[in-house]
């Protein structure tokens, strides 16, 4: 079968799947944009149990495999009386797991802005908060963007587990096609494709226009 | 000294607008200040003078509540700054208590430090609008004024990336201004300065001085400024005032050798 009749017979499924892909991606995003923000403010914090939480949080989700915390969240949790839909597990683990490397990035940036910034801050009798958000959080901002890049790319593909708890995305449709068809490499072919589409095509062009705006914003473009 | 030996509040009729008492900095093991007693009258310009490890910053530093204090109390107008009263003595100041007390308090730094994603104005506004609670029209009339004092009200809408680091200062100057301190603080803020333009910050300040009754203290390298400008000269040697007094006295007839020494050495480094 060539691949034109391939796309023919199975392009409807293929893409429902990446609807379902996309969506699952950006559902992802904001969780983890939250929970990198929350988890690197948090570790930043004087408070113990605070800094405790937030540790506690990104070394678990950084340090185990995220094929476990799907699993987890979808198969053990209900165990404790928590049942999520597979939809919900699946974007609330991908999210968690790459917010808790967003954490380090948010951190890494919060203190690489200049300590004479938060001086300035505090010499115009600013509280902790006011400075957090209106001056130091901004240009952090402007710094965490290139790594945040990255980790949306790492988030797109990591997307593809929830495949494995039967979510119906683009890898899951693939993966269907296959074990009916045998066609693997038309299969797995198109869908290599897709997945390298919405990086490059997708993902970095808006990071890199969203780097445009920031510097702009600081009158350096 | 203990805590509770200190006054409440400074007595009527002795009430300079500072009075460092006792104060002691340590950093680790390394004394940096050492039992310091300074008084700066409402309206006066004084300046700190002195080799570097001195401690001369330090002192703007924990006037502007940046460094903690190991030892003392600092007083302004009258009232304790670095601490606050419980239970009828002084314990050291919270957060809030610092926020509220600090806000008599303006200070310029050596790198500007202003604000890269605000405009000249925007930065001016900062402080009024998000601090004071002021409106954003009365917030920006205000810094338009101070703006134009400083000569930088062509570029109010100009990011700080744009200005050369003579024009941020200008800009820095009026952004502290704005907050209408009582205690203006300057901290080597031409060391950073190219030469040329040493001098259009300088004029600001000299403006300041001649024009408004507001109490400074600052701390320079350029001696000649220093001289032309203040009313007297605080010269710090290892954490402690080593010869104060009016600058011609200072300059012309210092007392102290180590005084001589450093004016010397400055002399001759031109």
């Amino acid at each position: 079968m060539s691949l034109l009749e391939f796309l023919q017979t199975y392009g409807s499924l293929i893409v429902s799947g990446t609807w379902v892909t996309v969506i699952q991606f950006l559902l992802a995003v904001v969780v983890a944009i939250l929970a990198a923000l929350t988890a690197g403010l948090g570790k930043l914090s004087k408070n113990v149990l605070i800094r405790g939480v937030a540790i506690t949080y990104i070394e678990i989700f950084r340090g185990t495999s995220l094929l476990v915390q799907l699993f987890w969240l979808f198969y053990v949790l209900p165990l404790f009386g928590i049942t999520l839909d597979k939809f919900t597990a699946g974007f609330l683990s991908v999210g968690l797991n790459i917010g808790s490397y967003g954490a380090e990035i948010v951190r890494g940036s919060i203190q690489a802005v200049p300590r004479g910034q938060y001086e300035a801050a505090y010499a115009l009798s600013m509280s902790p908060a006011r400075r957090m958000r209106r001056i130091i959080l901004p240009q952090a901002l402007v710094l965490m963007l290139p790594p945040w890049g990255n980790l949306l790319i790492e988030l797109l593909k990591g997307t593809a587990l929830v495949a494995l708890i039967s979510v119906a995305d683009l890898m899951f449709q693939t993966r269907q096609i296959n074990a009916s068809t045998f066609l693997s490499a038309q299969a797995f072919g198109t869908a290599l494709i897709i997945y390298y589409i919405l990086a490059r095509f997708l993902i970095t062009p808006f990071m890199r226009w969203l780097e445009r705006v920031m510097a702009r914003r600081l009158g350096r473009a | 000294m203990d805590l509770s030996d200190y006054p409440l509040e400074l007595p009527e009729g002795d009430r300079p607008m500072v009075r460092f008492m006792n104060v002691t900095k340590r950093y680790g093991t390394l004394t940096v200040l050492d039992r310091l007693d300074l008084d700066v009258a409402e309206g006066e310009m004084v300046t700190v003078i002195g080799p570097s490890g001195s401690g001369k910053t330090t002192v703007l530093r924990m006037l502007m509540t940046l460094e903690t204090i190991n030892g003392g109390v600092i007083y302004v107008d009258g009232k304790p700054l670095t601490h606050m009263e419980k239970g009828g003595k002084l314990v050291p100041a919270n957060e809030r208590y610092l926020r509220k007390a600090r806000s008599s308090i303006g200070m310029c730094f050596q790198h500007f430090n202003l604000f890269p994603h605000m405009t000249a104005l925007q930065n001016c506004m900062e402080g009024p609008v998000q601090v004071l609670g002021m409106s954003k029209s009365e917030a920006r009339a205000r810094s338009e004024e101070l703006l134009e004092m400083v000569g930088m009200i062509d570029k109010k809408d100009q990011h700080p990336s744009r200005l050369s680091g003579g024009q941020q200062q200008r800009v820095a100057i009026a952004r502290a201004l704005a907050m209408r301190p009582k205690v203006m603080l300057f901290d080597e803020v031409t060391s950073a300065l190219d030469p040329e333009v040493i001098g259009e910050v300088t004029n600001v300040i000299r403006q300041l001085v001649a024009e408004h009754n507001l109490t400074m203290l600052m701390v320079t390298h350029q001696m000649g400024f220093a001289r032309d400008i203040s009313d007297r000269i605080c010269f710090f040697y290892q954490g402690k005032i080593e010869e104060e007094g009016p600058p011609e006295q200072l300059f012309e007839t210092p007392q102290k050798e180590r005084t001589q020494q450093f004016l010397s050495a400055v002399k001759d480094a031109g």
